[in-house]
């Protein structure tokens, strides 16, 4: 009779990672956001036809098809536009359940971009929430969004619903 | 960093994975972890190996496990001279498909072999287990196959 303590049973699992590893290199257009949050400046880009601001920028307008070559820089506030309250934990989270994750429309951007949420209790958060960046020291910025320690509130009146329907 | 340096940075996407191996693969999996091949009987009579869960034929449940190996003869195979990180071994190494005794079809695995001019079709193999401690009921808990009386 196999030993109980050791017979380790019939194999019924099998770990089968993916993994790929790759470089990524972002572009002209990118970089130019990168290199900003490294200064804690929001930098994007406005389509020449349509005259949305995109942030950060990928270089070209989806709508028109064209290269976006005036540079826009942005403030440090914007709206939150839509959001999710984070209660489940999954491998590799990093950040404390709960937490607010949430799209954020920067002032003068048509495009938003998720940001952490903090300073606020999770059933606090709502769309319209006007919030700012907080910035990691100057000692630890870098060209990536690690720099954005997280958004919190501004305190300042809830946005017009009408200023971020477009953007849901 | 000056402005003008080209930025890049490494980037890894990873998925842990598990499966249930089910009451046939989980079995020849925990062969393969006891230091044992077993292969699954069709309809027909033929030993599958690995098995399938389902018949090839018919569909239906796979009929009793066999013991086969841990013998077996190089159908065909290919040479790797230069393995990559993932590869099973890493100097160089044929794939090869090999019939293990008592099985009827043949199964894939790398071949520890001194060098291209030590295999041939036909060439006998036997599997190099990895210590017992170390096995976990993977395909990987055969180290490699290698040829039978061989120096490797």
């Amino acid at each position: 009779m196999a030993d109980e303590t050791t017979d380790p049973g019939p194999v019924t699992t099998l770990a089968t990672p993916i993994r790929l590893d790759f470089e990524f290199t972002p572009g002209v257009a990118q970089s130019k956001f990168l290199r900003g949050l490294e200064r804690a400046e929001f930098h994007g880009q406005r389509c020449s036809v349509c005259g949305k601001v995109y942030v950060p920028s990928r270089g070209s307008c989806p709508t028109d098809g064209v290269p976006t070559t005036e540079d826009v820089l942005l403030g440090n506030s914007g709206t939150v536009t839509t959001y999710c309250v984070v209660n489940v934990p999954f491998a590799g989270q990093s950040i404390e359940i709960p937490y607010i994750c949430a799209q954020i429309l920067l002032d003068g951007a048509n495009l938003s971009f998720m940001g952490l949420i903090q300073e606020i209790p999770t059933d606090q958060i709502r769309m319209g929430m006007r919030v700012e960046a907080v910035w990691v020291d100057e000692s630890e910025l870098t060209p990536s969004l690690a720099s954005v320690r997280y958004f919190r509130p501004t305190g300042e009146p809830d946005a017009d619903y009408d200023t971020y329907k477009e953007y849901l | 960093m000056a402005d003008s340096e080209v930025l890049h940075a490494e980037h890894r996407l990873e998925y842990p994975y598990s499966r249930s191996t089910g009451p046939v693969i989980g079995a020849f999996l925990t062969a393969l972890r006891d230091g044992r091949f077993v292969g699954a009987t069709g309809s027909d009579g033929r030993v599958i190996v690995p098995p399938t869960e389902y018949d090839p034929i018919t569909s239906d449940d796979v009929g009793e496990l066999v013991d086969v190996g841990p013998g077996g003869v190089v159908e065909s195979w290919a040479w790797v001279s230069r393995p990559l990180r993932k590869h099973p071994l890493q100097t160089p190494f044929a794939w090869a498909l090999i019939t293990l005794d008592g099985a009827d079809t043949a199964m894939l695995h790398a071949v520890d072999a001194p060098g291209p001019d030590a295999l041939s079709t036909g060439t006998r193999v036997t599997a190099r287990y990895r210590p017992a401690a170390e096995r976990i009921g993977s395909m990987a808990d055969v180290e490699a196959f290698v040829v039978e009386g061989g120096a490797s």
